[in-house]
C-alpha cells in the first residue's frame, strides 16, 4: 500500500474560462487547463513524464498536442469520475517509480460540442439491446430511474430532494465562477420545468464547456514547488454496471460503497476527521446516495441531514462548496471539478472557503451509478 | 398493438439471440444456472453468480412488479411525451427496463410495486419488444 501522504498534488487549475467556450475545441480545453496547471506548479512540458486523461485514444492526442513524452500513461475512461481513478493510479505509478511527475487533464466541449468525443451506445451492446429501445435519451432519463424506489423505501419527499439544489445554490452564490448564482427556493425547484419525473430542471446538472488539470509528484519533491502541497491520503475505486436498470440495489450504489470504504481504509481516517466533502452531483439524488454509501449518515437519513442544513454554508459537514454540477459547472465529466474544489479547500484558496480544512474527501460517479472513485486529500503529511 | 417508428433498434448478438427469438415467439426467456439454480438477466452464456457455463434457457411467467421509473417529458424519436421509462422486477427475480402500456403515464397511475404482465409488441419483422401492462386480475 502507498503510505498516506507519500504523493502530493502540486499543480491544479481549471480552464481560463468556464461555461460557454465556443472558441476552443475539446483538445484546446485540455491544453488550456494543462498549461494553467503547469504554470501553477512552475513546470514545462519537458518536466512531465506521466499522463492520464479519459480514453480511448486521448492520451496520445494530448501528449502530442502538448509536446509530452510520457513514460507512463493511463487512459482509464469510466465516465465522470475517471479523474479520481487517474489520481489513484498516478499515485501508485509514482510510488512504484514508473514516473515522477504526472499530468491529469480534462477538457470537454459539453455545451458547444466543438470537436467533442462522440456519445454513442452500440445497438448490439447490452445497454443498446436492453435499455435503449425503451426510450432513454441520455443521463436525465437514466440517472434518476432509481429515485422513486429510494423515495418510497425511505419516505423521502419531493421537497427534500429539491432542498439539495437549494443548498448548492447557496454555495454557488459565494463563487464568482459559478454559472448560476441567484438564490432559489424549494418552491422554485418544484415549479421548474419537468424533465423526467420526479426530476425537474433545477435538479439536473448544467451542460457546460470547460476543463481542468492536476499535477502530482512525490511528497519528497513537493516542497520544491511554489504551491502548497495537497497530500493524497487514500483512494478507492470500483465499477458496477453500465446499465442503471441492473444495479443491484436501487437505494444504494455498490460502486460507491466499495470505493468509499477503500478510500477511508487506505487513508486510515474516520468520518469525524473529514472537514469538507465533495460528492459528484449530476442530479439531486447523488449527494444523498453519497452521504449514505460513504457512511457519513445511516441509510435513509441523508435527505433529513441535508434538509436540516448540515451540508449548507455554516453546517457541520460542508458539501459541494463550489456549487456543484447543479450550479457551478458540468461539462459532462464533472469529476475533475470536484477534485479541483477539494484541492482549493485544502490549499485554503476556495472562493467559499471553509475554515481550517485539514481533510477533504472527494467522491465521484461514472456513468449512471456505473463506476466510482473516491480520493482523500490532506493538508499535512501524516 | 403497433409501435410508431423511430425507436432505437436492438441488435441481437449470438449470446442474446435466444431472448429475441423468444419475444418474437411470445415467450420471455430468461436463463438460469443448472448448478446454483439462480435466474439471471441480461443474457450471457454463463452464470454471473458462480461462473459456471452450465446454464439453461427457460420461459419466465411474464408476471412482474413495477420497481421504479421516470416519466420523460421531452421528445424522443418513436415516443410521445410524457412517457414512462420503467424498470420492472420479474417474478423470477431479475429486473429489466421496459415501458408500461395500457396505463396513463402519470405518477397517480404508475404506482410502485403494482402487478404487471408482459405483452409482446413487434418493433419490426425481426424484433419484438417485451413491454408490460397492468395485470388483468388487478385491473378488474
Amino acid at each position: 500500500m502507498i503510505p498516506p501522504g507519500a504523493i502530493a498534488i502540486v499543480g491544479a487549475a481549471e480552464t481560463t474560462e468556464l461555461g460557454v467556450i465556443p472558441h476552443l475545441s475539446e483538445i484546446g480545453l485540455h491544453a488550456d487547463a494543462a498549461l494553467n496547471a503547469m504554470a501553477d506548479a512552475g513546470l514545462q512540458p519537458k518536466d512531465i513524464d506521466g499522463l492520464a486523461c479519459v480514453g480511448p485514444m486521448r492520451p496520445q492526442m494530448i501528449a502530442h498536442y502538448l509536446g509530452l513524452a510520457p513514460r507512463w500513461v493511463d487512459g482509464t475512461g469510466v465516465g465522470g469520475c475517471s479523474f479520481l481513478l487517474h489520481v489513484r493510479h498516478a499515485a501508485a505509478a509514482i510510488h512504484a517509480g514508473y514516473c515522477s511527475t504526472v499530468l491529469i487533464t480534462h477538457g470537454e466541449s459539453g455545451r458547444s460540442r466543438v470537436a467533442a468525443m462522440p456519445r454513442l451506445v452500440e445497438p448490439g451492446s447490452l445497454a443498446g439491446q436492453f435499455e435503449m429501445p425503451f426510450g432513454p435519451m441520455g443521463p436525465p432519463t437514466l440517472f434518476p430511474i432509481p429515485v422513486l424506489r429510494y423515495m418510497k423505501t425511505y419516505g423521502v419527499t419531493h421537497e427534500q430532494l429539491a432542498m439539495v439544489a437549494v443548498i448548492q445554490r447557496e454555495w454557488a452564490a459565494r463563487n464568482p465562477r459559478a454559472m448560476h448564482r441567484d438564490p432559489i427556493t424549494v418552491e422554485d425547484v418544484l415549479n421548474s420545468r419537468m424533465i423526467a419525473y420526479p426530476f425537474r430542471l433545477l435538479q439536473c446538472c448544467l451542460v457546460t464547456d470547460g476543463g481542468g488539470a492536476l499535477i502530482l509528484t512525490s511528497a519528497d519533491r513537493a516542497r520544491d514547488f511554489p504551491t502548497r502541497p495537497v497530500y493524497i491520503l487514500g483512494s478507492g475505486e470500483s465499477v458496477e454496471t453500465p446499465m442503471v436498470s441492473q444495479m443491484q440495489d436501487f437505494t444504494s450504489s455498490r460502486a460507491f460503497r466499495v470505493a468509499g470504504a477503500e478510500a477511508f481504509r487506505t487513508a486510515g481516517i474516520r468520518h469525524a476527521d473529514v472537514d469538507h466533502l465533495m460528492i459528484y452531483d449530476a442530479f439531486a439524488h447523488l449527494p444523498l446516495y453519497g452521504l449514505e454509501d460513504l457512511g457519513f449518515v445511516p441509510r435513509g437519513e441523508a435527505a433529513r441531514f441535508v434538509w436540516e442544513r448540515n451540508t449548507a454554508p455554516g453546517g457541520r459537514l460542508p458539501v459541494n462548496t463550489n456549487g456543484g454540477g447543479l450550479s457551478y459547472t458540468h461539462t459532462g465529466m464533472y469529476g475533475m471539478f470536484a477534485l479541483l474544489e477539494s484541492v482549493r479547500q485544502v490549499r485554503g484558496t476556495a472562493p467559499a472557503q471553509v475554515p481550517d480544512v485539514r481533510i477533504s474527501v472527494c467522491h465521484g460517479v461514472g456513468g449512471m451509478f456505473g463506476a466510482s472513485g473516491t480520493v482523500v486529500l490532506g493538508r499535512e503529511r501524516p | 398493438m403497433t409501435l410508431p417508428p423511430g425507436r432505437a433498434r436492438p441488435e441481437p448478438t449470438p449470446e442474446t439471440k435466444h431472448f429475441w427469438d423468444g419475444t418474437r415467439a411470445g415467450e420471455l426467456r430468461l436463463q438460469r444456472c443448472t448448478g446454483c439454480a439462480r435466474p439471471y438477466f441480461p443474457p450471457r452464456p454463463f452464470c454471473p453468480a458462480c461462473g459456471s457455463r452450465k446454464v439453461e434457457v427457460f420461459a419466465a411467467s411474464g408476471r412482474a412488479r413495477l420497481h421504479s421509473y421516470v416519466i420523460h417529458h421531452r421528445p424522443v424519436p418513436g415516443f410521445t411525451p410524457p412517457y414512462a421509462i420503467a424498470v420492472v422486477e420479474l417474478e423470477e427475480g431479475p429486473r429489466m427496463m421496459t415501458n408500461i402500456v395500457d396505463c396513463p403515464q402519470t405518477p397517480e397511475a404508475l404506482v410502485l410495486d403494482m402487478p404487471l404482465e408482459v405483452v409482446f409488441v413487434p418493433l419490426d419483422e425481426a424484433i419484438t419488444l417485451p413491454l408490460f401492462r397492468p395485470a388483468r386480475e388487478a385491473a378488474r
